[in-house]
């Protein structure tokens, strides 16, 4: 049915006793970039290892490619590029001979790799580097090998798992950069992270993932339309004259109070704070911002997403 | 035909009796991964083929100049020498292999998550199997050339079944790291390789490496005759010295059964751990 790359109905995985995947639905389809944003131990990592094909579903329907991944699981790895979440480039072997010899785990012809091992330390920048071996390289250079490695079979789809966690900034905007090529290229990815703005700047659609099911699906800016405010009021009160949460609710359509400070969800983050004000409120700071997909996240779970 | 026809081909019919995608023939992927990584490693290669010739020289001239001779399989009298080189062939054989089935692959599957970056392709567990514990195989038959070149310029090989020797040193190489394999995929942490040393230091010592079996009580003889160096050592006792019979084709059948088991356990293993 449909033209889906991957397709799952009620798709679940136990550990043991423990459900970390508890009947999800998703459909991703060609071309676009799709997203899993949820905390840790939301069941991102096992969502993602299931597609994979490297970790059998305990039951539900998948459908990957088109095809099975119980059955047909050599020939669904043959059109993936995965991205793990954590790095497992061989320590054994060169830059350049990671991206050769993996390659070769693909049954492609030794000069068919060489040149495409080429192209690919140029993409991820690290032609420099590729004679050196693998330990001493950066985190976001080893991500980039990584991801050029997951490239070496020109996937039909491409798996990454948390592909910025741990990266600095400026590596993670290289990285956004790279991924941002392959979309224009038209390669259908799928991305799980945690951070809101990575799901924000990359994925065309997204599911908001927590506890093992899906409490959310939409575009970025839908997800916010339909469960945040247009603007957020955030205040930060000194303990002593923290107003209760009922006289900022007169204010706000929606308020949040966390332990740090109290967000105050509106549509216009001005008029709220000058009312405020007139009602003799007095924070020690006051910021109007956009709404993120971190306040839809904490409206649909309570919770932040990286605390 | 295009180089993604070629990945996704099929594999060989028999692999079809194995679990679903746990095999796409193409283990030969690994030995070309082992061959590149080693250009790096090669002192350690070289160590393990000069181990077995450092024996022959201390316990072969050294206690062989004390010994005389020893009667061999048939009964005839050999040189000391003679008699422990085959055994030492045979430990070689068996240290190799196991270091690289135990050691190297636990290494890989707990700290570079190598097998798993491996399943991420259609590669699957008896790909991997095969292809390590071929690695361990030719490690292990390098060795066995070396030292049987040795033997060939010490003059310690007096028959032309000497010739089979080698393929019976990859055979016993095989089972070896087929086992050492197997028993590593149920290791928890390196303080679990006191084992390996602990199966393999009295099997080198004991299991008629240096010393004919007669010398122990029978209740003993028959513990050590359960013991696979001693077939090993057997094999390559009869094959050197030309004193081939029957029983031989039983030591052959011993490390079948073992290589066996040791390939179907290793594969199943791994399935087990990294495709969870
Ligand atoms: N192999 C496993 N065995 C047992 N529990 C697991 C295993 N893998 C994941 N889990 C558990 O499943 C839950 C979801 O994990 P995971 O899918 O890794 O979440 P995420 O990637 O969203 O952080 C966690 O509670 C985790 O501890
Ligand atoms: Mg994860």
């Amino acid at each position: 049915m449909g033209d889906g790359l991957v397709q799952a109905r009620d798709l679940r995985k136990r550990f043991g006793t423990f459900e970390a995947v508890r009947g999800i639905d998703v459909d991703v389809a060609q071309g676009e970039v799709f997203g899993f944003l949820g905390p840790n131990g939301a069941g991102k990592s096992s969502t993602m290892r299931m597609i994979a094909c490297v970790s059998p579903r305990t039951s539900g329907s998948l459908q990957v490619l088109g095809m099975d991944p119980d059955r047909d699981g050599p020939r669904i790895r043959a059109r993936l590029g995965v991205v793990p979440q954590l790095d497992n480039l061989d320590t054994e072997l060169s830059v350049r001979e990671n991206l050769e010899i993996y390659g070769r785990y693909f049954g492609l012809p030794r000069r068919h790799v060489r040149a495409k091992a080429a192209e690919l330390l140029e993409f991820a920048r690290l032609t420099e580097r590729a004679e050196d071996r693998v330990e001493p390289l950066s985190g976001g250079m080893k991500r980039r090998l990584t991801i050029a490695r997951s490239l070496v079979n020109d996937p039909d789809l491409l798996l990454l798992d948390e592909p910025t966690t741990g990266l600095d900034p400026q590596a993670r905007h290289l990285l956004w950069e790279r991924l941002y090529q392959l979309k224009r290229e038209g390669v259908t990815q799928i991305i799980t992270t945690h951070y809101m703005d990575e799901a924000e700047q990359l994925c065309d659609r997204l599911v908001v993932m927590d506890g093992g099911v899906i409490v959310a699906e939409g575009s970025p800016a839908e997800l916010i339309e339909r469960w945040s405010t247009r603007e957020v009021l955030e205040l930060r009160f000194a303990p002593e004259d923290r107003p209760a949460a009922a006289d900022l609710e007169r204010h706000a359509e929606r308020v949040e109070v966390l332990p740090d400070r109290a967000l105050l969800y509106t549509a216009d983050g001005e008029r709220s704070q000058a009312a405020l004000h007139a009602a003799g409120l007095r924070p020690l700071s006051a910021l109007v911002r956009r709404s993120t997909l971190e306040d839809v996240f904490l409206r649909l779970t309570g919770r932040t997403l990286v605390d | 035909m295009t180089a993604l026809d070629t990945a996704t081909r099929a594999a060989p019919g028999w692999a079809r009796l194995l679990p679903g995608g746990s095999y796409a023939g193409r283990s030969r992927m690994l030995l070309l991964r082992s061959a590149t990584a080693s250009r790096r490693t090669w002192p350690a290669i070289v160590s393990g083929f000069a181990e077995p010739v450092f024996y022959l020289l201390a316990m072969g001239s050294g206690l062989g100049s004390l010994v005389g001779t020893l009667p061999g399989p048939d009964g005839r009298p050999i040189s000391y020498a003679a008699w422990i080189a085959p055994g030492l062939l045979a430990a070689s054989a068996m240290n190799g292999a196991v270091f690289d089935a135990t050691f190297n692959v636990f290494f890989k599957l707990k700290y570079n998550r190598l097998y798993d970056a491996m399943l991420a392709t259609p590669l699957g567990p008896v790909d991997i199997a095969l292809g390590e514990i071929g690695w361990a195989l030719l490690r292990g038959g390098l060795y066995a050339t070396g030292f049987l070149s040795v033997m060939a310029v010490a003059g310690l090989l007096t028959s032309p079944w000497a010739l089979l020797a080698l393929p019976a040193a990859l055979l016993v190489a095989f089972a070896f790291a087929a086992i050492g394999m197997a028993a590593t995929s149920f290791m928890r942490s390196w303080q679990d390789f006191d084992l390996v040393t602990l199966a393999v230091l009295p099997m080198f010592l004991f299991a008629t490496t240096f010393y004919p079996l007669g010398v122990y009580p029978r209740p003993l003889q028959i513990l050590v005759e359960c013991l696979p160096l001693f077939h090993a050592v057997e094999l390559m006792r009869g094959l050197t010295t030309g004193a081939v019979h029957l029983g031989l084709l039983g030591h052959l059948a011993y490390f079948l059964v073992m290589a066996a088991v040791g390939v179907v356990v290793a594969a199943r293993r791994l399935e087990a751990l990294l495709l969870r």
